[in-house]
């Protein structure tokens, strides 16, 4: 179990960030490419100012009509992505590893604001599930993928908190949970996580649209 | 749960369609499609949508039915990405349902982009759908009947080429006896601007031609209508995907402005119409913007308000209310401007909620009335969250600038008993406006 980690912490880690980090770029260099070659047409009526000013809306809670139509999943939804990056960025566990491996190191959460935070993950992971299963408009356009990128990121945050409170064999959980947050960034590039790189770009496009063309707002 | 195939509606020009195609030949026009046709935007919306359900509460299909396979996402689901999911090689019965979706439950009316915070297109992904059911040959009769008479004629009723001039002749005549002066100019090059209407006015809304007429006539303004096709705006082989022919009409269009020389085209009051001529075609025809400048009526009618050129001999007095059509309000962010016309129209106006950008449609738009009888009562069920938004006003007054609008809020309002009526703008500045002697 130690050599598994030591794989994890060690080279599997590299191969993570070398995957998502360059994944990311290449998924991005490669649809740029292909937005010139075939959607010039549309491209060609991009205005940042009208992207800009809609995405400032979009990232506000009930800042658009969506959100606040749907007043539930936008709690959950701006709760669960804004500790998605705060937790693993600010978590102490991780700028340890980092220092000792790198010699790198930035300011911490405290850890019991990091553990709440860890945990409204999970609870929003719940959430999103009880959604998937219960909710006839969510159940009926969901696939296996949705249940796999759930799960990837559920596992990720469920196995961190239970290594953080000892439940279970430590090692094998911290191990575990390594395994998985290495599968997430892994699968970022590449499955329906990749509205991380794309969302901002699709929306500031369907923005210029309502913004430089149409004269309405879409939010 | 139901979906699409539990409500198939028999339609002569969808099942003849059908009945041509082998998986073989679907999977291949859907793959030259997507090689051809799409590409970072299609790719985007495919991979990126989280199946969050959120835009289910943007459409009024859903609204009214509360059922799961009537949302935006949903309709997606039983139409793009069933056929991405098999890679296009699908049974002819799976295109019967995805060109029942596509053309009868979806009216790319874009209200669904306030919802989703990926931007997604929902209305532009349903038109590949339609695209790829058009050059399959699965398209419902009615509309296929029009593309057909844009495709023959270049307006969409089979108005003849004699029976266009005869008409307008007619009219002029008609209005003559109320406005001895009053001319409609045929073919006058260089006049300010060139006036279109689509092709049901001079079928079977004459007096809209006549009003529009006293109007210009009372405004004192220079215009004219061009003799020769092109005259027509409305164009519904943008909606079954026939872009080549939405390409025809609309160069024909511009070019019938280009000819008279104009110095821009004012359009009569439709959403699709103008949708065609001020965002679609031009791209198809490879113009950024417009080769003619191109105004909605609304803001024509602002413009001749604003320039003190419509005086009124009193204001309605009747409370109205406002329907805000999606092609010239999502479409052209005319808002404002159509309340400063119906204010300076009528004394009582009582907003719907909700409205501006946020409101529903009609659920005629699209080209889904276009699809005629057999699918008729569905999209009249199908937007009762309409008819309850319409009836929360109170009023008996509803005013659209908007002809498919109007089709589909006065099903809406027979159906349900609304005991409504819906107005023009050139409807009431006609009836409202000093005319002069």
């Amino acid at each position: 179990m130690h050599a598994l980690y030591d794989l994890a912490v060690g080279p599997l880690a590299w191969l993570a960030f070398a995957v998502f980090i360059l994944g990311s770029i290449y998924r991005l260099m490669s649809m740029r490419a292909l937005a010139l070659k075939k959607d010039a047409a549309f491209v060609a009526y991009i205005s940042w100012p009208h992207a800009i000013r809609s995405l400032i809306h979009w990232v506000t809670p009930f800042g658009a009509l969506g959100w606040r139509e749907n007043p539930g999943v936008t709690i959950v939804t701006f709760l669960f992505h804004i500790c998605l990056f705060v937790v693993p960025l600010f978590l102490m566990g991780h700028i340890v590893l980092f220092d000792t491996f790198h010699g790198w190191s930035w300011p911490a959460l405290p850890d019991g604001v990091a553990d709440t935070l860890s945990i409204v993950v999970v609870l929003a992971c719940a959430y999103f599930l009880w959604r998937r299963l219960s909710v006839p408009e969510v159940r009926f356009v969901t696939r296996s993928h949705d249940w796999l990128v759930l799960a990837l990121v559920g596992a990720t945050f469920l196995t961190g908190v239970l290594a953080y409170h000892r439940i279970g064999d430590n090692l094998f959980m911290t191990t575990l949970h390594v395994l998985c947050g290495e599968a997430m960034l892994v699968a970022i590039p590449f499955t329906r996580l990749s509205h991380m790189l794309f969302g901002f770009f699709s929306r500031g496009y369907i923005a210029s649209e309502f913004g430089s063309v149409r004269f309405a707002k879409d939010w | 749960m139901k979906t699409i195939a539990d409500r198939l509606i028999e339609d002569e020009g969808l099942r003849r369609g059908v009945g041509r195609l082998t998986p073989e030949k679907i999977q291949k026009v859907f793959k030259e499609l997507v090689a051809g046709e799409c590409g970072a935007r299609m790719k985007t919306y495919m991979e990126t949508c989280v199946r969050c359900g959120m835009c289910a509460k943007a459409c009024h299909y859903y609204m009214s039915h509360k059922d799961p396979s009537y949302t935006p996402v949903a309709k997606v689901s039983q139409t793009m990405w069933r056929l991405f999911d098999a890679d296009g090689k699908v049974d002819p019965e799976v295109i019967y349902q995805c060109a029942q979706v596509a053309y009868t439950e979806c009216n790319l009316c874009r209200r669904c982009i306030h919802y989703c915070p990926l931007g997604i297109d929902t209305g532009y992904i349903i038109s590949v759908v339609r695209r790829l059911c058009h050059k399959l040959g699965v398209t419902p009769q009615y509309i296929q009947d029009t593309a057909h008479s844009h495709s023959a004629t270049m307006n969409q009723m089979w108005v003849k080429d004699d029976e266009w001039p005869d008409t307008l002749q007619w009219q002029e005549e008609e209005a003559r006896e109320e406005f001895p002066g009053l001319r409609i100019p045929l073919d006058v090059e260089g006049a300010d601007f060139m006036y279109s209407v689509i092709a049901p006015e001079p079928k079977f809304r004459t007096q809209l031609i006549y009003q529009a007429a006293a109007i210009f006539h009372a405004a004192g303004v220079s215009w004219t209508m061009p003799a020769t096709p092109g005259w027509d705006n409305s164009n519904m082989a943008m909606f079954t995907g026939d872009s080549e022919i939405m390409a025809r009409v609309e160069r024909a269009h511009y070019e019938a402005a280009q000819r008279l020389r104009v110095k821009r085209i004012v359009m009569g009051e439709c959403g699709h119409a103008f949708r065609a001529v001020y965002d679609v075609a031009n791209r198809w025809l490879g113009w950024k913007w417009h080769p003619v400048p191109v105004v909605h009526s609304v803001e024509f009618f602002w413009e001749l308000i604003q320039q003190g050129r419509i005086k009124l001999t009193h204001k309605f007095a009747e409370p109205v209310t406002i329907h805000d059509p999606c092609n010239v309000i999502r479409g052209r962010g005319l808002m404002e401007k159509l309340r400063e016309v119906v204010h300076f129209l009528c004394d009582n106006v009582v907003e719907m909620t909700p409205n501006r950008e946020h409101n529903y449609c009609c659920c005629a738009g699209g080209g889904v009335i276009n699809c005629g009888p057999p699918f008729k009562n569905v999209r009249i069920v199908g937007n009762s969250i309409k008819a309850e938004q319409l009836k929360a006003t109170g009023v008996h007054w509803c005013i659209a600038p908007c002809h498919n609008c109007h089709g589909g809020l006065d099903d809406i309002i027979s159906k349900f008993d609304l005991n409504m009526h819906t107005k023009f703008l050139g409807d009431l500045i006609y009836e409202l406006m000093e005319k002069p002697e």
